[in-house]
């Protein structure tokens, strides 16, 4: 162990030229771990994409651009794609404004407060794929006690009622109900991850500036807008980006509530690739519909890149 | 009077969070009341669901129990996450070390790399991950997937760590060692014991982490006997019989003691993810 140790009287450089050295042995394998297991499949990820790549098959064969002129000319890669950036886009900009409203309500103080932290988390803390389980049954064509609530309420299975005279509304049967339950289950999925990111932020603002709005007549609409929003718009992007990385890229959601169906109409790029890819075992293809999902991703790194550099010079 | 108006922003509050937390939580209320409602009871169309309209039963929770592969899944699911804590903390902590004491350029860099590589999903890298699991002879294998989980654990639990390791003051270690201890006997006797909060932090996560898991373990485990509660639970009880008691106590069971854990930890998940953003 003493050989890192620089022994006394030495010249300082060469006991910093030994840190050095200790320094990225300790390092070593994180990277040796990440470069392998990460850095060396995304690659093979773009080779497969180029190739004819299949389950079964032991040869590569170089094929250019091939695989993605066929990915493009699919209607339902199309649809996929689509899908994804909706199903995304709609769940953030929803869980973004719910989580704002859910944040300003948790930073108080108030009795019961654990049990409703816990709670509200639950969707967040429990693994995904069991929740959406919970959900599949709240959603069934037969027994969904939503439908049951509205029946009762009378706006569904009567003869001239609202939403019609069929018994049930079949959420994940009718395409458009399936893209809405797929969007309700991701924005239920996302809001305790940014509500807590928003808390932490919220608790970061010095209670005197608020104090110090309100004693000079600023109300609560005006200390939002203008003193909390901006100061807060550093982790709300954080809050953001994150939902995006994780709603971009989920499978299990779409996979355990509805296959990507009715017809595809709620296939997005991590299933379609999945289906292609490993149920199908057409390697290639399915490798390339996933890369569609990295032009998005390096976006969303870059900018926590700029966000995390300008927080360091600040 | 002024009390009534803080009755008012009172019971706002409680009213905006109860509407929350039913949101939040009625899937698992659902899972709760469906775990031990008798058959008839949840197939009978004129019931009431919300409310036991014939006495609860344990019949659901004995045949899954006891007909099933649950506990297998749960056991797979231990085995996975501990080996992945195992292998986690041995690579995490040197690591974390490193990058919390390597000052200047090139240590910043690279502690924000590695944090990026957390960022690469895994739906892009399953595809020839499973390639690679197939020449190593892991598939349908638990292997497979402790070899893999790491590559998500790792990246985070670093980052988490460094910012620990940061915290405590580089005097003490300079101290201990103008006492006698090598650089890395002064990291575990001195650093290691005042960073306990931070490992137990990347215990929990690691552990939790991979428990929830879904697409590595989708894509590589196809045997029944071999599936975490992950993909066992929605993949296989639906598969075998398709009745929804058992079925919800499945997916409840395994749900309730990794939220409680992760409730208790998310602070510093959270503190992880925000480093940058709040100063």
């Amino acid at each position: 162990m003493s050989d890192f140790d620089g022994e006394f009287g030495r010249p300082r450089s060469h006991i910093w030229d030994r840190e050095q050295v200790l320094a990225s042995l300790l390092i070593a394998p994180a990277i040796l771990y990440i470069v392998v297991l990460v850095g060396i499949p995304f690659c093979m990820a773009i080779y497969y994409s180029l190739s004819d790549a299949t389950t079964g098959s032991q040869t590569l064969h170089f094929v250019g651009l091939r695989n993605f002129q066929a990915v493009l000319k699919d209607a339902v890669f199309r649809k996929a794609l689509l899908n994804t950036f909706i199903f995304t886009l709609v769940s953030q900009a929803l869980v973004l404004v719910l989580a704002k409203i859910l944040a300003l309500a948790l930073i108080k103080d108030f009795r019961g407060k654990w049990l409703a932290r816990f709670l509200i988390l639950l969707p967040w803390t429990a693994p995904i794929a069991l929740g959406t389980i919970g959900w599949m049954w709240m959603l069934d064509s037969i027994f969904s006690p939503i439908d049951w609530l509205l029946r009762y309420m009378g706006l569904l299975g009567a003869p001239g009622a609202l939403l019609g005279a069929n018994s049930n509304l079949y959420w994940l049967g009718v395409p458009s109900l399936a893209m809405l339950s797929v969007i309700l289950v991701h924005t239920w999925r996302m809001l305790p991850l940014a509500t807590v990111i928003l808390l932490a932020g919220l608790t970061s603002i010095p209670q005197e500036i608020l104090d110090a709005a309100e004693v000079d007549g600023a109300g609560f609409w005006r200390r939002l807008f203008q003193i909390m929003i901006p100061m807060l718009l550093p982790i709300m992007t954080v809050a953001v980006l994150f939902g995006i990385v994780f709603t971009f890229t989920d499978i299990a959601v779409v996979y355990i509530l509805t296959q990507g169906g009715p017809v595809h109409s709620t296939q997005v790029l991590a299933s379609w690739a999945f289906f292609k890819g490993i149920e199908a075992g057409d390697l290639a293809q399915g490798a390339a519909v996933a890369l569609f999902l990295f032009p998005a991703m390096a976006g969303v790194a870059a900018l926590m890149l700029r966000l995390a550099r300008r927080s360091e010079v600040a | 009077m002024a009390s009534l108006r803080q009755i008012g922003r009172r019971s706002s509050l409680y009213g905006v969070l109860s509407f929350f937390a039913l949101f939040s939580a009625f899937p698992f209320f659902w899972m709760v009341i469906a775990s031990f409602k008798r058959d008839h009871d949840l197939y009978t169309l004129k019931n009431n669901p919300f409310i036991f309209n014939e006495p609860p039963t344990l019949d659901h929770l004995h045949h899954l129990f006891f007909d099933t592969l649950f506990v297998r899944y749960l056991i797979n699911t231990a085995v996975v996450g501990i080996a992945v804590v195992i292998i986690t903390l041995v690579v995490a902590v040197p690591a974390a070390y490193s990058l919390a004491r390597w000052t200047g350029r090139w240590g910043e860099n690279l502690g924000i790399g590695i944090f990026l590589t957390y960022l690469v999903p895994p739906t892009l890298l399953f595809i020839p991950l499973s390639r690679v699991i197939a020449v190593l002879g892991l598939q349908e294998s638990l292997w497979s997937l402790i070899l893999v989980y790491p590559t998500f654990t790792i990246p985070f639990c670093t980052w988490l760590l460094m910012g620990f390791f940061k915290s405590i003051p580089l005097d003490i270690e300079e101290q201990a060692m103008v006492d006698g201890y090598s650089r890395v006997g002064a990291m575990v006797r001195i650093v290691l014991p005042l960073s306990i909060s931070g490992l137990l932090t990347v215990v929990v996560f690691s552990f939790t982490l991979s428990m929830h898991e879904f697409i590595y373990a989708l894509a590589f485990i196809s045997s029944s006997a071999l599936k975490t509660v992950s993909i066992g639970v929605p993949t296989e009880l639906i598969g075998e019989f398709f009745e929804w008691g058992p079925l919800m106590a499945g997916a409840l069971i395994p749900s309730i003691p990794v939220a409680i854990l992760y409730t208790l930890f998310l602070d510093r998940f959270i503190a992880g993810f925000t480093v940058g953003a709040i100063k």
